[in-house]
């Protein structure tokens, strides 16, 4: 009998014989005989644990991971905490279920808790609920729960918005049945005049992101007013990280915030698991998707945490639940969480300013190479996007040769490369003189 | 018992990161871009903050804790060495755009996950996008939809889903832009064919099942549903959250369906987590594969890379590939079971069922008395005279040092009680498990106080969900007590 499963053949012969059966086949045989599967997967036969590890370890080792990231776009390379690997590793985290059961699943709540606490604070906003998918995902909900809440089913989406995300908001479009109209920026920033012509009470809301795809930090205040003139709502992107130290989305007025928390302790991974979050004010809270914890008592009038404005969700309502979503990302919840209380208050306002320091002094030096020269002029945080005279495959070429990861190429030969704390002057240097020698 | 918030062990100056000192202060943002406010965030150091999460683990109860029955949620043991490999710092530091010249490794991994899926599903393909069981739904019903439209089919916009499905299914459909009908289930939850006729027309795009169904039952008559489905035009669409079942027994592709999730969390030993990440990928028959989501993996001449470029997909439903630590750890679980010990699985994971079923049948009531597969559904307690209800006998069971089975669902029974024991658990577990609920039984006679009253000696007791729904306090600021 294989490792993970513990029968002994005494075991197994008892167990026969209280159920009453003779052999295993006796279980399946009502399968019927058209449908059986009777030959063997065309797998391996189940591997030890050495060789297991060899295998795994030969297929990761065709990756090269000797790379200087200079490339976000979505996915960045910060400060992990040792604590966060270690706590969440503890396996009453990690290998419980859902907390259905709030008397033996308070520790779960109550990271779940916290979690609100901290990204309602974070970006000023009243309710988070305790995760998403991720950020693309949660623009998808974004515009499902502005037309559930206006009754309207046209959705504006700037297209400094993350392609990726705008890109999954237009395939729930096509199946939900809304419209998603994507307009076009001016020098890389929203252009809220457009907008602003645009919207009437045809539109449910307008989606907005900060920093935005370039990295530029966009003030989304009037955007937000014009939609609330005509009764539509605004939802801003936002990355947590930079929420520290500029503009909050609540100051903005906005009434949905989502975003991806990846920058917040979880590891690059080759795209995820990641950590999609999503906030909104007191008024639409019941409009909100997904799991949200509750501050309540116990019997004995105890404090404890539980799972609540459950009337929203599919495991009651079915299909009248604002969502499908259930569950998700929890364990990263908790990363995320120990993150957040790990940098505090000092940590996370410094962590983010070295981004922003990082970043402008590499632009710096960048552009002052003649082949190179600056794209936007708006202020940014730790991305930015430069264009080169010399074509994009050979920089890669140059770059990947020495050990740097080059910015992503987003055609036409301009590049947005991304610094955060973890690159060093030397790094950047780096950088600066490869680009140099082209 | 530990009590505190991590915000009330907050006291200024003090800290638990370190970052090296910038080598760069010069720039200065704009004041109209600058937070505008300060943040409430706790200032504690390392050794209290490892601490607190430490104590607020050991409120939790999980797998490795004890048994955890929960039907239809395979709680099975996760492997430690799942845990090591989603770690390996070569997989977990690669930057997902990285260009293929770079990130062969990763790739290369999710192409033989992908193929391993579709051989144990006998599904032509199988996308390893979709975040979760629900999030596959969802795409899995958007392909059906883009197989409509691209025949022209304009007409079909409804979803047969049986009443004894998981709530996720009626509302997936929902999402996809379906409307929804209900078929009846017999009273062992198989689908109602007289039912089935009569709703399947050329309105309905498919039909959403499980096989076995939420009642631990395999559906015997899927040739009949499939003709039924299939001559009217629709697809079937099959639920994965009862695979583990079926390993090496039975074939959702053999079986007819065209279209099929997985659950990494449950089948393939992906931990829960406390309720995600897992994953949920998707598989389909061969003349479904051009509408599959993006971007799909790929060998051309022994090299891998990612391929956008698929005229009639559904779209982009994720960022990026998928949650794909949680496929390192369902590979590495396929790796260390094999095609042998993937069969043994199932094969253990439906004794247990029945083992469980058979012991404690004479006190509980079974409504469907027969073989199950890995689950099985009690309605109540056997003697409904003492007024104890189900929910009494969950919360008893978490004083008796177990997690309660899933509870009120399915919806075809008052006082369902959902029990899935899974393959990783020993006899000597089950054995223990039963006795407690025998010991239930008896005290539900005797002293159903004390089964109303419990749980005494969890972390908290009962708690007020009434007053959390009706005075939300969902953040520290808010709170009142």
């Amino acid at each position: 009998m294989h490792r993970y499963i513990p029968h002994t053949k005494k075991d197994t012969e008892e167990m026969f014989s209280a159920i009453g059966i003779e052999s295993i086949d006796e279980l399946f045989a009502d399968i019927p005989e058209n449908v059986r599967f009777k030959g063997e997967y065309d797998l391996v036969r189940s591997l030890c644990d050495v060789e297991v590890t060899e295998e795994i370890d030969k297929i990761a080792k065709k990756n090269r991971i000797d790379m200087i990231p200079f490339i976000g776009a979505g996915a960045y390379d910060h400060y992990i905490p040792s604590t966060i690997q270690y706590l969440t590793s503890r396996s009453e985290f990690a290998t419980a279920y859902t907390p259905y059961q709030p008397e033996v699943a308070q520790g779960t709540l109550q990271y779940i808790y916290e979690f609100q606490s901290l990204m309602t604070n974070l970006c000023n906003m009243d309710v988070s609920n305790a995760s998403m998918y991720d950020a693309s995902t949660a623009l998808a909900e974004a515009c499902m729960m502005m037309n559930n809440a206006t009754k309207r089913n046209k959705v504006i989406i700037s297209d400094t918005v993350s392609p990726n995300y705008v890109k999954v908001a237009q395939t729930y479009g096509k199946f939900r049945g809304f419209e998603v109209i994507v307009v076009p920026s001016k020098d890389g920033t929203t252009d809220a005049e457009k907008i602003k012509l645009m919207l009437d009470k045809t539109v449910s809301g307008v989606i907005t992101q900060t920093p935005n795809f370039y990295g530029i930090i966009e003030n989304s205040t009037a955007i937000s007013e014009a939609c609330h003139e005509v009764k539509a709502l605004s939802t801003i992107v936002v990355n947590p990280l930079a929420q520290a130290v500029v503009k909050s989305a609540g100051s903005m007025q906005s009434d949905i915030v989502v975003g991806d928390a990846q920058p917040l302790g979880i590891p690059l991974s080759f795209g995820g698991a990641y950590l999609g979050f999503m906030l909104t004010t007191k008024k639409l809270m019941r409009k909100l998707p997904g799991r949200i914890c509750g501050l309540t008592k116990d019997i004995d009038g105890n404090r404890a945490f539980v799972l609540t404005l459950q009337a929203r969700e599919q495991h009651i309502r079915r299909e009248k639940a604002n969502s499908n979503i259930c569950s998700n990302q929890s364990l990263n919840v908790l990363a995320a969480t120990i993150f957040l209380t790990t940098l505090g208050k000092v940590g996370l306002i410094d962590m983010a300013d070295q981004n922003y320091q990082k970043a402008h002094y590499a632009l710096d030096k960048i552009v002052t190479l003649d082949k190179f020269e600056r794209v936007y002029e708006a202020d940014f945080f730790n991305e930015f996007v430069v264009k080169s005279k010399i074509d994009y495959a050979v920089i890669k070429e140059k770059l990947e040769k020495n050990n740097i990861l080059p910015g992503l190429h987003l055609g036409d030969n301009k590049i947005l490369f991304c610094v955060t704390e973890k690159r060093s002057a030397t790094q950047i240097d780096k950088l600066f003189s490869l680009l140099g020698e082209l | 018992m530990y009590n505190k918030l991590i915000f009330e062990l907050s006291q200024p100056t003090k800290l638990a990161y370190s970052l090296p000192k910038s080598f760069i202060n010069d720039y200065q943002m704009d004041s109209s871009l600058k937070r505008e406010s300060e943040l409430v965030f706790p200032e504690v150091s390392e050794p209290e903050l490892v601490r607190h999460y430490t104590n607020l683990s050991n409120k939790n109860f999980g797998v490795d804790t004890g048994f955890y029955p929960l039907g239809s949620c395979t709680m099975k043991y996760n492997p430690k060495i799942n845990e090591a490999m989603a770690t390996h710092p070569w997989l977990v530091n690669m930057h997902p755009l990285a260009s293929k010249e770079v990130s062969q490794g990763s790739l290369e991994l999710m192409y033989n996950l992908e193929r391993a899926l579709s051989e144990i599903t006998g599904m032509a393909k199988v996308s390893l996008n979709p975040f979760a069981g629900s999030h596959g739904e969802l795409i899995g019903l958007m392909i059906m939809k883009a197989y409509h439209q691209k025949n022209g089919d304009l007409k079909r916009t409804k979803i047969i889903v049986p009443d004894s499905a998981h709530g996720t299914n009626p509302a997936s459909a929902t999402v996809a832009g379906y409307d929804v009908a209900v078929v009846t289930s017999n009273l062992d939850g198989t689908v109602n064919i007289e039912s089935l006729k009569e709703t399947m027309d050329d309105t309905v795009a498919g039909i959403m099942l499980t096989n076995p169904n939420t009642l631990g039952i395999y559906e015997t008559e899927i040739e009949e549903i499939k003709t039924i489905v299939k001559d009217n035009g629709g697809l079937l669409y099959y639920d994965g959250a009862n695979t583990n079942a079926i390993l090496g027994k039975s074939r959702p592709g053999d079986m007819g369906f065209d279209i099929i999730h997985l659950n990494l969390h449950k089948t393939f030993s992906t931990p829960h987590g406390g309720g995600g990440p897992g994953s949920g990928p998707v598989g389909v028959l061969a003349h479904l594969t051009e509408f599959l989501p993006v971007p799909e993996v790929v060998k051309t001449a022994g090299r891998f890379e990612l391929n956008y470029n698929l005229p009639n997909s559904i779209g982009q439903i994720s960022g990026f590939y998928g949650n794909y630590s949680i496929l390192i750890r369902a590979y590495t679980y396929i790796l260390c079971m094999g095609k042998n010990g993937l069969t043994e699985v199932s094969e253990n994971a439906v004794l247990n069922a029945n083992y469980v079923m058979a012991r404690l049948k004479d006190y509980y009531l079974l409504p469907i008395d027969k073989f199950c597969k890995h689950e099985f559904v009690f309605d109540g307690l056997i003697d409904k005279s003492t007024g104890v209800t189900t929910l009494d006998v969950a919360k008893r069971l978490l004083d008796l040092g177990f997690h309660a089975p899933t509870i009120y669902f399915p919806l075809n029974f008052k006082e369902s009680m959902m029990i899935e024991p899974t393959e990783t658990e020993s006899k000597a577990t089950l054995d223990s498990f039963i006795d407690a609920m025998i010991q239930i039984a008896k005290e539900a006679k005797e002293d159903p106080e004390l089964l109303k009253n419990s749980p005494l000696n969890t972390p908290v007791r009962r708690v007020d969900e009434a007053t959390a729904a009706r005075d939300p306090q969902l953040r520290w600021v808010d709170r009142t007590y």
